[in-house]
């Protein structure tokens, strides 16, 4: 027996043992999926965030149509709009090198769920940002400071103590928005499930997706607390 | 003495009288048919959102047979077998053969449709060998949870499954070059290569049947408690193939090349 059906046979589930390695590697490919675009967008979304507050007129309207448009829209949409759109220009792809990475379902959804993600992230930081009290940055200024480094070492510091929690809802979403990417082929625990189901008709599978679900998110939120005892341990009362 | 056995008898009477009564309730005056809408050209929702196709008309042929007024209810292909049983309609009629796995779930009118089964593949596809060494590494598309998902998973593993909600999807990913092949039915697939595909695709080869997986042919669904249903249907299958009603709706619908 593989280590991907003790869960089910533990359980008694029948079901969940037969489809435990399914399931275990389409975790694997929700984990990797939200991961990897998270991480991408929270980069993509600091220097959004960045343009969006201190940029050139041009470049905050850029990022607000940008961020408007991509909160705007249904994430389904985008997927279908990159993976289904995107494809019908194969020649475009081909002639700039790119195919290899629009033909691949799995790439097709790390892309737009970055996008998608920096928008809402940008959005985030940007309200944190602007929430620092202007005197941190007026007396940083006044010691001399470039603003490059004001930003870095005053205000982004305290801006993140704010982020965090909606950054970590931001991540939550992600993980159980992933669940559309089953309607483009890729097999993640949403898609794995699906595929159980239509093999066994056995409802309770669903049930064992969502206790997986919900783990995962249990896990992300107890990290979160220890990150935020950790970054606002400055400010802890002794 | 007499008269007890009158009383007995009156009251043996009116329960048979009653449980004649109920079955005379059960009986169909009324049959709902679900079925998928986005598998021409057996059954498809056209641009007016009107069903359409050899299922729909086969349908209510059938129907018309029977005496009976019937209803369509359009149903994800996913959720087709558990909606049945969820008892939002009575029958399915959605291209859906009858295999072993799905007897399980499910009963079975007689088979009314038997297609071969196709792979297509794009134009410039040099070889006719469909065998799963030739077919190593290369990507397969299937419509999800059909009889064809299945086939693919258990011969071609070396090769890459993708599998889709509806096949119309499988046929636009072929069409945008991410699919090498395709399997499903030939009618299905007949009516792409016709259509949309005519520029990009071909058919390479049919598939071999096989009888586990693909099971005897396309028949009506219902849950495994109906079988008055079931055989009333069939009966009615069994008319329109004595009266050439069968063949005429065939003929109009399944045209290849």
């Amino acid at each position: 027996m593989n280590w991907c059906e003790y869960p089910g046979a533990w359980l008694g589930s029948e079901v969940f043992q037969n489809y435990g390695c399914r399931m275990a590697s389409g975790l694997w490919v929700t984990f990797e999926l939200v991961a990897i675009s998270v991480a991408i967008g929270f980069f993509l979304a600091l220097g959004l965030a960045i343009a969006r507050l201190y940029g050139s007129r041009w470049a905050r309207v850029a990022v607000s149509g940008y961020t408007t448009f991509l909160r705007g829209t249904p994430l389904l949409c985008q997927l279908f709009l990159v993976y289904y759109g995107f494809g019908q220009f194969r020649e475009f792809w081909q002639d700039t090198g790119l195919w290899w990475f629009f033909r691949e379902p799995f790439y097709c959804a790390v892309f737009t769920f970055t996008v998608n993600t920096a928008a809402y992230q940008a959005e985030i930081l940007r309200g944190a940002i602007q929430s620092v009290p202007r005197g941190q940055f007026e007396g940083a200024l006044s010691l001399g400071l470039h603003r490059w480094a004001t930003l870095r070492l005053v205000v982004l510091p305290q801006a993140m103590i704010l982020a965090l929690r909606p950054l970590g809802n931001e991540l939550i979403v992600m993980i159980k928005s992933s669940a559309i990417v089953s309607l483009v082929t890729l097999f993640d625990l949403m898609g794995s499930t699906r595929l159980a189901f239509a093999r066994s008709f056995d409802l309770s599978i669903y049930l064992y997706a969502a206790l997986i679900y919900l783990v995962l998110v249990e896990i992300i939120r107890r990290v979160w607390d220890r990150l935020e005892i950790r970054l606002s341990r400055h400010m802890v009362l002794r | 003495m007499k008269s007890f056995v009158r009383f007995i008898a009156a009251a043996a009477l009116t329960v048979a009288g009653a449980t004649g009564a109920l079955a005379q309730a059960k009986e169909w005056k009324e049959i709902r048919i679900g079925t998928e809408g986005a598998y021409p050209p057996y059954n498809n929702l056209n641009a007016k959102k009107e069903l359409e196709g050899f299922e729909i008309d086969y349908g209510n042929l059938l129907c018309e047979k029977m005496k009976v007024k019937c209803t369509w209810i359009v149903q994800d292909w996913d959720g087709i077998i558990p909606a049945l049983q969820a008892n939002k309609y009575d029958v399915i009629f959605a291209g859906m053969n009858a295999t072993d796995e799905r007897k399980k779930q499910v009963d079975f009118t007689s088979v009314y449709s038997k297609t071969p089964i196709w792979m297509i593949g794009p134009k410039n596809t040099k070889s006719d060998d469909i065998s799963p060494a030739a077919l190593k590494g290369k990507s397969i598309g299937a419509q999800g949870s059909t009889i064809h998902a299945n086939y693919v998973e258990k011969f071609y593993k070396d090769s890459t499954a993708r599998l889709y909600p509806t096949q119309e999807e499988a046929n636009l990913d072929l069409l945008n070059g991410r699919l090498d092949y395709i399997v499903a039915d030939a009618l299905a697939l007949a009516d792409f290569l016709n259509g949309k595909g005519k520029d990009c695709c071909k058919k390479i080869a049919e598939v071999k049947r096989d009888d586990a997986i693909h099971g005897p042919g396309v028949a009506g669904a219902v849950r495994k408690s109906d079988t008055a249903l079931k055989d009333m249907i069939s009966k009615a299958i069994a008319e329109t193939m004595a009266d050439g009603s069968h063949k005429k709706l065939e003929d109009k619908w399944f045209k290849f090349d």
